[in-house]
């Protein structure tokens, strides 16, 4: 008689790491169908061509690493990469930025580590973040003015041939400063309410943008809400980031107020759906939430005084590297222990 | 109501305990041969007390441990010892054991028995020889020797005992209809428990899902001071350490037993065993065993003889080998897999789960760990365990330690939720094991030196003593023949006295005679008078030699002391201490040079001037 012979648990509740992705690629959903409407068909041609771009490339590394090709690209995690960054790209950006972009994050940042889950930095956000320093102008003067999609915004033709076409920079009237740029660069020298009358803030906080971000919002509340994330990376991100505006940015003649923080640029996009990559981010709650608000502190720190408009790639990689630190030091309190033990093995003792 | 608590972590899986509750307990089948393992408990193995072809009564004790922790085993029922022999037995290594093979001879012939009326009158320590007599040990799992758990040690006087009930292992319900149905049985016997150790409060855990036992244990605990918890219902709040935690708010330290906190947990159906012990004089011979799952048409609980193969007993459940995929002894979170139909019922086996590949499926291929955190939310340890798995994997058994490897009670709830499906428990099993093999050489390893250092030690001691020795003999022989001279001598001197006496005098007058005249050349002192025969030349290289030598190691050493102040290390005393006594060390060669030289130069004045 021949059973099956395993060491127990026997019953699994797995929900497998493949539909965790698939979870993350619907949460997004929101946020790209709110970017279509008030940004034009850019985002969606980006997302389409970079989780291409993504599998192909995955598959490819997979092959010449002699791994098991169908097997990991069934975990859907190399789609993700690709929808992040066709997310977070501008929405003119040429097709070989893009591609650049999520060779980079799939070959470089993520298999040529050991693949899937030993990746000690964000994927997408070190393609992101090459492309920007490598072609600041594509990466700058690419983003779409808000516009909403039945309003005049130029065609799906009309954007893919710009894209397609692999020039710098798009058609003039097709693009406009982004909120945040425009806030940075005209605060020095304008008054809060001059500035605000730029077309790009729209009636509310930023056109298009506070929709967008709302659309992220909810999508990463369903994530939270699913607990396919925990609620620590997200409320540290967003309270480090308020924190530190309400701390330094109260005189919106001085510098961008805190609405526009949380509700313009990548800050929804980025507190749900690009710090809370597990695999790169710190462990325990406590941990999380550290990891979170350094990138909450490092977003405002940079927005506000950096060279860029923008900083969530730069503050997710840069708190990749504090992982190991902060993980070393924020293990939780084990049941009969009296205390965490912190630290490395030899060191102190709980 | 009393107070609960709640515990971290913690999974919700299907409970499926629907299936084996349907009906009431029923009474196995006597089956053909009964396999009695001499090991069902924790401690030293039984040893047989019968011999082959010896007819047994039921209830007859035909093993037991004579020095060490452990408990008798005895005849379930009456019959004739056929073997003696290895047998498959329940074990996760699906190892084989010594077992006695008893072939019932079907007068179920009870030994005469002597139930106890009034325990109360019996002293604490008779009544808990009664359980150890009885073969009494934990039923819920492990099996620890009842008797021995009932005496905790002097200082760790027990305030809560509680009574685990809470069965939070899907399939298993032999406590549930053990409560249900023997409600005054198990109270009689916590009861027992309870004046034996006296404690403040005795509490019953079950959870929620078991109304019907709720029920039951409520009315059989009317007019007592047993209180009865009804917990919430979550996976494993019937684990030792969860439960306590519920009941009391208190955890149990890192590496202590519950007695360290003042509370103790039974197992109901040590409960039942510890009152038949008692009132009925009956010996542990027979338990509730669930038999269930897909593999079987008619599931439920069943009153087995010890020793019955789970072969019998699934056959009575209505088992197909052919819809079953896998065999599980115990539940499916922490049961494990059995080989063999042919292995026995034991004091812990609580469940056997014929599982189908449907109920229980063959898990997927292990995925990379994404850190996703999920088994870390479902620890009840408070544990990280994808960082455990990470340094397991990596053989990085140092750090897997430092983040409480040895904390985790491996209940494969981790497992259970890990989305990229790794045997999260497998590997935490594998670092523990590596971990006491390489502290099991650890152990070896100094205590090898220990021996090889005490070796040199001694070796050394009987050469200084051989050394020793060999001088006092020296010194002996050498008194002896200078006693012998010194008869010789005599003897001689008694010949020739008067010669001697003369040849005395005359060396006497020459001698003041020398000295008259040396007093007469001038001033000498007393040491003159007589001239060493040998002035002793002091080795000025050798003493030279030795004071470079200290200089240069007390050089070596300061320089040691330096280093160790700046990198601060714990050894700075001891280098301290080390260069007080060399720079001592120093001066006296140092002195004893200057001597030299000076006793040197005297004894050329001492000589130019004679």
């Amino acid at each position: 008689m021949a059973f099956v012979q395993q060491s127990s648990p026997h019953a699994r509740n797995a929900r497998p790491t493949s539909r965790v992705m698939l979870w993350v690629i619907i949460a997004a959903l929101p946020g790209l169908i709110a970017q279509t409407i008030f940004f034009g068909w850019g985002n969606l041609i980006n997302v389409i061509w970079c989780i291409a771009v993504a599998l192909a490339s995955e598959a490819i590394i997979l092959k010449l690493r002699k791994k098991p090709v169908r097997f990991f690209l069934k975990d859907n995690t190399a789609a993700v990469t690709g929808l992040l960054l066709g997310l977070s790209l501008p929405q003119f950006a040429p097709w070989w930025v893009s591609a650049i972009a999520v060779i980079s994050a799939i070959v470089i940042a993520k298999q040529l580590y050991g693949g899937l889950g030993s990746n000690p930095f964000n994927p997408a956000m070190v393609g992101y973040a090459l492309v920007l320093i490598s072609f600041p102008v594509a990466m700058t003067t690419n983003w779409a003015e808000p516009t909403l999609l039945w309003q005049g915004a130029p065609g799906l033709g009309e954007t893919l041939s710009s894209i397609a076409s692999g020039h710098q920079t798009a058609v003039d009237g097709w693009t406009m400063a982004t909120p945040l740029d425009e806030y940075k660069h005209k605060i020095a020298t304008h008054t809060a309410d001059e500035v605000l009358s730029h077309p790009t803030f729209g009636d509310a906080v930023a056109r298009g943008w506070e929709w967008v971000n709302g659309a992220f919002l909810a999508g990463g509340l369903l994530l939270v809400g699913l607990r396919i994330i925990s609620w620590h990376i997200p409320a540290g991100f967003l309270a480090g980031l308020a924190v530190m505006s309400l701390a330094f940015g109260s005189n919106a003649d001085q510098y961008a107020p805190l609405s526009l923080h949380l509700l313009a640029g990548g800050t929804m996009l980025g507190a749900f759906f690009i710090a809370t990559d597990p695999v790169s981010a710190a462990t325990s709650h406590q941990g999380k939430l550290i990891y979170g608000a350094g990138i909450g502190v490092l977003i405002y720190l940079i927005r506000t005084w950096g060279n860029y408009p923008d900083a969530v790639a730069f503050s997710v990689l840069l708190m990749n590297f504090a992982v190991p630190f902060i993980d070393h030091f924020t293990p939780p309190r084990t049941y009969g222990h009296h205390k965490a033990r912190r630290g490395v093995p030899g060191k102190s003792q709980g | 109501m009393s107070q609960l608590w709640d515990f971290s972590g913690g999974i919700h899986p299907p409970e499926n305990k629907r299936q084996s509750t349907a009906g009431p307990i029923r009474p196995a089948a006597l089956p053909e041969r009964l396999v009695l393992p001499l090991q069902q408990h924790i401690g030293v193995p039984a040893e047989p007390l019968v011999h082959v072809g010896d007819r047994v009564l039921k209830g007859q004790k035909i093993a037991d441990v004579t020095g060490g922790l452990g408990v008798p085993v005895h005849a379930p029922t009456s019959g004739i010892v056929e073997q003696i022999a290895l047998r498959p037995v329940p074990h996760p290594s699906g190892m084989e054991d010594w077992c006695i093979v008893l072939k019932p001879d079907g007068e179920d012939q009870w030994l005469p028995l002597e139930p106890v009326r009034d325990y109360k009158k019996l002293e604490r320590d008779q009544v808990l020889e009664l359980i150890r007599e009885a073969g009494v040990s934990g039923m819920g799992g492990a099996g620890f020797p009842t008797n021995v758990k009932l005496r905790p040690p002097r200082d760790r006087k027990v305030q809560t005992l509680i009574l685990n009930g809470a069965e939070c292992e899907p399939y298993i319900t032999a406590d549930d209809m053990t409560m249900r149905e023997r409600a005054d049985e198990v109270i009689a016997g916590l009861k027992v428990m309870s004046w034996i150790l006296r404690p403040e409060r005795c509490v019953i855990g079950i959870e929620d899902n078991k109304p019907e036992a709720i029920q039951a244990m409520g009315k059989a605990i009317k007019g007592t001071q047993i209180e009865l918890a009804v917990i919430p219902t979550k996976y494993p709040s019937g684990g030792e350490k969860q439960l306590i935690q519920i009941l009391t708010g208190m955890e149990v330290p890192s590496g202590g037993i519950p007695a360290d906190i003042g509370v103790m947990c039974q197992n109901v159906g040590t409960a039942v065993a510890v009152s038949r012990a008692v009132f009925e004089g009956k010996p542990l011979i027979s338990r509730i065993v669930t038999m269930t799952g897909e593999g079987v048409s008619d599931p439920g609980n069943f009153e087995a003889l010890l020793g019955t193969p789970v072969q019998s007993l699934l056959t009575q459940a209505g088992f197909d080998a052919d819809r079953t995929n896998r065999l599980v002894s115990g539940g499916p979170m922490m049961g494990f897999t059995l080989n063999s139909l042919e292995v026995p019922i034991t004091k812990t086996s609580n469940c056997v789960i014929a599982a189908s590949e449907r109920e229980l499926p063959t898990p997927a291929p292990e995925q990379p760990c994404i850190r996703c955190g999920q088994c870390a939310d479902a620890c009840p340890m408070e544990l990280l365990p994808q960082q455990l798995f990470w340094y397991s994997k990596a053989g990085e058994f140092d750090k897997a330690e430092h983040l409480n490897l040895f904390d985790c009670i491996e209940c494969g709830a981790c497992s259970y939720v890990c989305p990229s499906s790794i045997p999260l428990v497998q590997y935490y099993r594998h670092a523990k094991g590596e971990i006491r093999v390489q502290r099991a050489e650890q152990l070896k390893a100094d205590r090898a030196r220990e021996r090889f250092e005490a070796r040199q030690a001694r070796l050394e001691r009987e050469q200084e003593e051989k050394e020793l020795r060999r001088k006092e003999r020296a010194k002996a022989a050498a008194e002896a023949q200078a006693r012998k001279k010194a008869e010789a001598e005599q003897a001689e001197a008694d010949g020739t006295a008067t010669d001697e006496r003369a040849a005395k005098a005359a060396l006497v007058e020459q001698a003041l005679a020398r000295k008259k005249a040396k007093a007469e050349q001038g001033p000498a002192t007393d040491s003159d008078s007589q001239p060493a025969p040998e002035p002793p030349r002091p080795d000025l290289e050798a003493l030279e030699k030795q004071l470079t030598q200290a200089r240069s190691k007390l050089e070596t050493m300061q320089g040691m002391l330096e280093e160790a102040k700046a990198q601060q290390a714990d050894n700075v005393d001891k280098l301290e201490r080390a260069v007080a006594k060399n720079h001592d060390r120093v001066k006296r060669a140092e002195e004893a040079l200057t001597e030299a030289r000076q006793l040197l130069a005297n004894a050329t004045e001492s000589q130019s001037t004679e």
